[in-house]
């Protein structure tokens, strides 16, 4: 019947606005959990999840290596052109050429942190790091070198 | 005992006394109008901070706390900053219209004031058509909106002032029922005969079921008519960048927004006024002592105690639910809240002739 439906109309809708708003009064009296984050006063206590993508780094270890072959399959994994590698040969010791990293050109300001690079690297030499604070007041700053001066590749990895 | 209705006929008293006639009328002309615009530039900031802290509140969020002590200044720094912003005109915009369009609008919301009673015989003017007055002023803020929307030139504020157009001629209609119902209860158009009815008890309490209707319909009517979330297609920010005034800037803006405030807070006035007893203390029937102790708080307290908690409550529907689309507003207007408020003014009108309220 229409009449019927029409009042069943108007329960189940004024029902389901009072649950709702009964949910945010619970919000409104219960004010215990804040989910702001007051960011430059708790600088010290912030706490990022670990899927935070930053910026690019490399990673290094205590000697000062690193596991970059100069592989170039970043430069082409990314879209968007922000990494350059410049590549140098090596003279082994038993004579050999061969192909090795000596410049990890890395531009911040192009850089959509995609995670494609990492993604692509076949010997893990490259990470997303969490920091996010990256203001410079030039621009220049922003193209990196990612490999420490003076580092080589680590032994082992090809 | 100091109260508003001693201090205004202290003064009014020695207005007279001390100047002729015509000086003191005008004199008093001019103290209204500091008053009034004092009160609206007063409430243009408690409300606009009450809102961002209702709403940071309800979304498990701080809200405003760097300006002052819990951020209790953040609107006082807001509006300097309108002040001293450049209140831009569109090149092709229809200047004299696109300028005239925020002042008719905080005319409108302005000249609502005059009947409203905020305390015991404290009131601008007690005339006794005061609800049809302000029913038929409130129109008058939807002409200012259209004109603001039609003279930017701007296809998103055009579409705003449409809807906002059809959106507050239908929901006039049940909010004018639902004060209708209090009308034919209480027997008078006077706002101070409908505030002295309610002496032994407020209508939403002697009015029984159909006040009650009456009194959910108006709220929802009104939520429309200040063209507040859920009803807030006149804006929608997700569709119309920013609906009616997306071309307006600076202090012309401030105006639009505090408009808006004032608004919320003069329906929720006439609310209080109808249905929860205007200045009127708690009363229950004749039981004195219990009055008697009700009558010690100042009766514009009880005023603005019944606004503010009108005023949370729509903030809450704000907050809490997700906007309508048109077509689903003009059904909930023409299929549901009129039909209800119809039969229940009947119902209303049945219990007002047989006497079975209180």
């Amino acid at each position: 019947m229409f009449l019927k439906e029409y009042i069943q109309d108007i329960y189940g809708a004024v029902k389901s606005l009072l649950i709702g708003m009964r949910r945010t009064g619970y919000y409104f009296t219960n004010h215990k959990e804040i989910i702001t984050q007051q960011y430059p006063d708790n600088k010290a206590t912030l706490n990022l999840s670990e899927r935070f993508r930053g910026e690019v780094v490399m990673i290094h270890d205590e000697n000062n290596e690193h596991a970059c072959t100069g592989c170039t399959a970043c430069e082409l994994a990314c879209p968007n052109a922000t990494i350059k590698i410049i590549t140098q040969f090596d003279i082994s010791p038993d004579g050999k050429k061969k192909k090795a990293l000596n410049k990890f050109v890395y531009h911040l300001d192009l850089c959509t942190m995609c995670n494609l690079c990492i993604v692509a690297c076949p010997t893990d030499a490259i990470k997303m790091a969490n920091t996010f604070e990256h203001s410079v007041f030039d621009r220049s700053k922003l193209t990196k070198i990612l490999n420490n001066p003076d580092s080589k590749i680590r032994a082992g990895i090809e | 005992m100091p109260s508003l209705e001693n201090i205004a006929n202290f003064i009014h008293n020695w207005l007279y006394t001390t100047f002729n006639a015509t000086v003191a009328l005008l004199l008093e002309f001019t103290i209204v109008a500091i008053l009034v615009i004092g009160l609206f530039s007063v409430l243009g900031l408690v409300l606009i901070f009450m809102e961002r802290k209702v709403s940071a509140y309800m979304q498990v969020r701080l809200g405003p706390n760097r300006v002052g002590p819990k951020g209790i200044f953040q609107t006082v720094a807001d509006t300097l900053k309108l002040m001293v912003k450049e209140g831009m005109t569109p090149n092709n915009a229809d200047k004299f219209l696109f300028n005239l369009a925020p002042f008719i609008v905080m005319t409108a919301a302005m000249l609502i004031l005059a009947p409203l009673a905020f305390a015991k015989n404290f009131q601008i003017w007690d005339i006794n058509i005061g609800v049809l007055f302000v029913t038929a002023i409130s129109s008058v803020s939807v002409i200012g909106i259209l004109m603001a929307g039609w003279a930017s030139n701007n296809k998103y504020s055009l579409l705003g002032a449409m809807r906002s157009g059809a959106q507050i001629v239908s929901y006039e209609l049940s909010a004018g029922l639902s004060i209708i119902t209090i009308v034919v209860l209480s027997e008078s158009l006077k706002i101070s005969t409908i505030i002295e009815s309610q002496a032994n008890g407020w209508w939403i309490f002697k009015g029984h079921i159909p006040a009650i209707i009456a009194f959910v319909i108006f709220i929802i009517a009104v939520t429309a008519e200040t063209n507040r979330a859920p009803f807030d297609l006149a804006e929608a920010e997700s569709e119309l960048t920013a609906g009616f005034h997306t071309e307006y800037s600076g202090m012309k803006f401030a105006l639009f927004f505090l408009a808006e405030y004032v608004n919320i807070f003069i329906v929720c006035v006439i609310g209080a006024t109808l249905f929860l007893g205007g200045w009127m203390p708690l009363h229950f029937g004749t039981n004195t002592t219990f009055n008697e102790m009700m009558d010690y708080i100042p009766s514009s307290l009880w005023l603005f105690g019944k606004t503010f908690f009108l005023i949370f409550v729509i903030m809450w529907f704000r907050w809490t639910f997700p906007r309508l689309r048109i077509d689903q507003l003009l059904n909930l207007e023409w299929k549901y809240l009129l039909p209800i408020s119809m039969i229940n003014l009947l119902l209303a009108t049945a219990m007002a002739i047989l006497g079975w309220h209180f």
